[in-house]
């Protein structure tokens, strides 16, 4: 039987970051990495932006070059797909029936495109953004497609929005709530992106519930509950990620919409540690909250965590949240986390479409959406780091830099 | 195809050959040293891509941004050399860069 000291499922950003700090730190036991995907880890950012668009090659996307991996003797077990978790034996068995033991387990797996339940969902031309593959499959039918339509209105929603359309296809964004973004942003945020991507012709619809794909062979539009049809050529769904942990909660460990972890990111299991956008942990810039968190800053940072811990020198997972989007000429920058805020104030102007919002719970600031405004984001990280208290009228002026309040 | 000196956090000094049309960060990277994490594969919303130029290059190089400006004020390790290696192309004008991986915050 195959066996590994340290076994990482998943060949995401999480995954990848976990071999190379476990290597950095001088790990020298046997490290394989196991996934899904036939690729070598790469950057899903650019999956609804510049590799969507064209701009950049897969090759200029990977995370690190193909013989790096070789080099620092990290197995790459490509193509593969984890079903079941033994932790009492340290074994894992693949879709093959393939047993794999490990020492210490990572998982690292992340998540599945939730997709459609509606009639029609599987319809061909129905796509969704997670992996190289999907986008692959998305723009080879482009040249046949004059008509898109996007289900869902969060950031790959979004952003492939802003992609289509400059890959000049008539775009409707259906959202199956009262605004965009309603997930991760406040109001002010949700309105000027609408605004934004109506400016770029996207035609937008809030509230739109869809009832079926329709189609014969291939989708020919979607249907909302309320009977309206929307011609398409193609869909793309971004409607959230289902945490891929069933083999984890099969073998015992806890969790429900992700696995908790601890804040080493060990799970409940003996020697299995969660990273990534399916660890459920509780995050101190969330009051101490259970949360998923589906971002580079989390999957980069979770691996350190897990990496330091399994080198022998373990310290909690306490960082800053942040996040960005690219979207058209828009630059979102995110620190911090917003949900929960009881106030906040705009800095700067919203029709110069350079500014940020900044949100306040009981007094203290606890994130800033900084558009087109990257000083703020960069001076605002303090502010969030150490939850200042402020009077909202001072964080207000922009004639103080925010790397001269609360100090 | 310029070629770059890379000295990095360990003080190791490399010369790798870089494609042109590439940035800086990309060959950097894909000659396998791992220091540098650019999180953000190069669009300028971080600054885990943090270098040191050699003074005598100062003038071969593009002009700062704003944003790479502001971005570089994040690091404590910033001094008069700081640059954001995603935003340097390579053309063959730099070959024979020399450049400093600046230490992670």
């Amino acid at each position: 039987m195959e066996s590994y000291d340290v076994l990482i499922v998943g060949t995401g950003h999480a995954g990848a970051q976990a071999a190379i700090a476990l290597r950095q730190g001088g790990f020298a036991g046997s490290v394989a990495m196991i996934g899904e995907e036939p690729d070598l880890p790469y950057e899903r950012p650019p999956l609804s932006k510049d590799y969507l668009s064209g701009d950049k090659s897969f090759d200029r996307i990977l995370l690190r070059p193909r013989e790096f991996w070789h080099d620092r003797n990290i197995t790459m077990l490509l193509g593969k797909r984890v079903v079941s978790v033994d932790a009492e034996q340290h074994e894992v068995t693949d879709a093959t029936g393939a047993t794999i033991a490990y020492g210490q387990l990572i998982w690292a797996a992340g998540g599945h495109p939730r997709r459609l339940n509606c009639n029609g969902h599987d319809q061909e031309g129905v796509h969704a953004v997670r992996t190289r593959a999907d986008v692959d499959r998305l723009v080879a039918e482009l040249p046949r497609v004059s008509k898109a339509v996007v289900i869902g209105g969060g950031y790959i929603g979004l952003e492939t929005a802003a992609a289509l359309r400059k890959a000049g296809k008539a775009v409707v964004l259906l959202e199956a709530q009262d605004r965009l973004l309603a997930r991760v942003a406040g109001q002010e945020l949700s309105r000027f992106f609408e605004e934004a991507h109506r400016g770029h012709g996207v035609d937008i619809h809030l509230n739109a519930q869809v009832s079926a794909i329709e189609g014969s062979e291939r989708i020919s539009g979607v249907r909302l509950a309320d009977g309206r049809v929307f011609a398409a050529d193609l869909a793309v769904v971004g409607i959230g990620i289902i945490p891929a942990v069933e083999p984890l909660l099969a073998a015992g460990a806890k969790g429900d919409n992700g696995v908790i972890v601890d804040e080493c990111c060990r799970t409940s299991l003996t020697d299995v540690w969660a990273i990534g956008d399916c660890a459920l942990h509780e995050n101190i810039f969330a009051d101490g909250r259970a949360i998923r968190l589906e971002s580079m800053q989390n999957a980069n940072d979770q691996a350190s965590v897990v990496a330091r811990a399994i080198n022998g020198a373990a310290t909690p997972y306490i960082a800053v949240p942040w996040f960005w989007s690219n979207q058209y000429d828009l630059k979102l920058q995110t620190v911090g986390l917003s949900d929960g805020f009881d106030y906040h104030i705009i800095r700067g102007d919203l029709d110069a479409r350079s500014f940020s919002i900044i949100y306040f719970k009981d007094g203290r600031v606890i994130a800033l959406d900084c558009v087109n405004h990257v000083r703020d984001y960069v001076q605002g990280r303090r502010l969030v780091a150490n939850r200042v208290a402020i009077d909202p009228a001072i964080v207000a002026n922009q004639g103080i830099p925010l790397k001269d309040v609360g100090c | 195809m310029p070629t770059i000196t890379v000295t990095t956090r360990t003080g190791d000094t490399r010369q790798i050959a870089a494609e042109d049309d590439i940035s800086l960060m990309e060959a950097i990277r894909d000659s396998g040293i791992d220091e540098l994490l650019a999180l953000c594969g190069g669009c300028l919303s971080c600054a885990t891509c943090h270098v040191y130029v050699d003074p005598a290059f100062a003038d071969q190089l593009p002009g700062m941004s704003d944003d790479e400006n502001d971005l570089l004020d994040s690091s404590i390790a910033r001094g008069p050399l700081s640059r954001l290696s995603c935003q340097i192309p390579l053309r063959e004008e730099l070959d024979g860069l020399i450049v400093t991986i600046a230490p992670e915050d």
